[in-house]
């Protein structure tokens, strides 16, 4: 499965006018594929509101950068502002999507992404706020960690950054929607079963037993 | 009403265990030149209030005073950047004091505001609980945190004027907000220009808070550092 495979299900999730915070790594890759005829107003949390691709070199500016300071362009129409405005934007419910990476993500929509006992220590950052501020929260993760362990959990084994606020899960290998009752698969990617979902899965996911059907029949 | 004064003064104004705002974000719209001193004068025993740590992979900036020890706590929301401050927060030669990032700006804001407390959702159900106080309102849970002040804050704007207005350009991020929450404030700037150049329109944040104004690297200066930066890290 190519790495690109997450970025480009992602984009699948933007719809026109909508304004979103791109987590970094493969989630800020996704808006390389946003659909053609999409507006997308992309948000950064230093600061920014619709900014653009990187500048060329001898073209940048000093004090126009990303969350991660790397330097980014302001594309026609967009704002800079400081960060507690930035901030009143993210708690305040004004964005509209959010897109994360995760260590684990629970049955419940609960989500570790900030700390690993004794092994990661880097504060929680902007992350918090993200996730229980905006509107709709997407996590883009790995389904499996480096060992082939499951990171989707029946509950979160780390300390969590959100409780119970994931709408959706994209992994290399299936989208799943996090709902009231739990976990539903709602697609798998090219070449990957349900019986391999299942396997690789240690949360329980409502609907398996369909897809299994539908496999077999 | 803003004094101008040579950096060399500036750094006065910070002695051992002062507390120390630093604006900016991750490395980008710091106060360069100011680090750089209070690096070179060895201050002692800081307690360094930032949004986050220095430039990513550590050594620049803030990270300078981090490799000379001159930090006894880092009052922050991330510390990922910085490799060599993980390892003396580690080592608990560095006291840390984290919260949300959107909650730290609101600390800061409420310590420059003359409010008493930051009353916020964000955090409930984590183990943020326990860096703050419960409280209920109109029968939801929140977490209440206390405002943030500093000895002194040291702030990056593009220009200032002999007023001490200060007008920004790009991303003012943390600078403003933390121009307002400190006993002594000094803006390092591109330019100082005369009154009425920056009009009142343009004016960031206005001279009242302001207290010492230094010239800065010029943004030519400034924009060579981080095209340099950025290059040598394959951010360009």
């Amino acid at each position: 499965m190519p790495r690109n495979y997450i970025a480009r299900r992602i984009a699948k999730e933007f719809k026109d006018g909508m304004y979103v915070n791109l987590g970094i790594g493969i989630p800020t890759e996704s808006a390389n594929y946003i659909p053609e005829g999409t507006q997308v107003f992309l948000q950064t949390e230093n600061g920014g509101l619709m900014f653009g691709p990187k500048p060329k070199r001898g073209e940048s500016n000093p004090d126009i950068a990303n969350a991660g300071a790397e330097p980014i362009t302001m594309l026609s129409g967009g704002a800079v502002f400081d960060v507690a405005t930035s901030f009143a934007m993210i708690r305040g419910g004004h964005v509209d999507m959010t897109v994360v990476g995760a260590l684990e993500v629970d049955e419940a929509g609960s989500i570790a992404s900030w700390k690993i006992p004794g092994k990661l220590l880097t504060g929680m950052g902007g992350a918090m706020d993200l996730l229980y501020g905006c509107k709709r929260v997407i996590v883009a993760m790995t389904h499996t960690d480096k060992h082939g362990n499951s990171k989707i959990r029946k509950k979160c084994t780390l300390p969590l950054t959100a409780a119970g606020v994931v709408d959706m899960i994209i992994t290399d290998k299936a989208v799943f929607q996090v709902a009231e009752a739990g976990l539903y698969l709602e697609e798998l990617a090219p070449g990957v079963t349900a019986a391999e979902i299942k396997q690789l899965t240690e949360a329980t996911i409502m609907n398996i037993n369909e897809w299994e059907h539908n496999e077999i029949t | 009403m803003a004094v101008q004064i040579t950096t060399k003064e500036a750094v006065k104004k910070i002695i051992d265990k002062s507390s120390v705002m630093i604006g900016g974000f991750l490395g980008a719209a710091v106060p360069l030149k100011m680090i750089d001193e209070i690096a070179a004068a060895g201050i002692k025993d800081l307690t360094v209030i930032s949004i986050g740590a220095g430039y990513r992979g550590g050594g620049v900036d803030i990270g300078k005073l981090v490799l000379n020890k001159q930090i006894i706590k880092y009052v922050t929301s991330h510390v990922g950047t910085d490799p060599n401050l993980i390892k003396q927060i580690v080592n608990e030669e560095v006291e840390l004091e984290l919260s949300p990032m959107g909650t730290f700006v609101e600390r800061v804001r409420a310590g420059g505001a003359g409010l008493g407390a930051v009353v916020t959702p964000v955090g409930m159900g984590t183990e943020v609980e326990a860096m703050a106080e419960k409280i209920t309102v109109d029968g939801k849970p929140y977490l209440l945190f206390k405002p943030i002040r500093a000895d002194v804050a040291v702030i990056k704007a593009y220009r200032s004027d002999p007023l001490g207005n200060l007008q920004y350009q790009g991303m003012s991020n943390t600078n403003p907000i933390m121009a307002t929450a400190a006993d002594i404030v000094i803006a390092e700037v591109d330019e100082i220009v005369e009154v009425g150049e920056i009009t009142c329109d343009q004016i960031g944040t206005p001279g009242i808070f302001v207290d010492y104004i230094i010239q800065g690297h010029s943004y030519a200066e400034r924009k060579n550092v981080y095209e340099e930066l950025w290059i040598a890290t394959n951010k360009l």
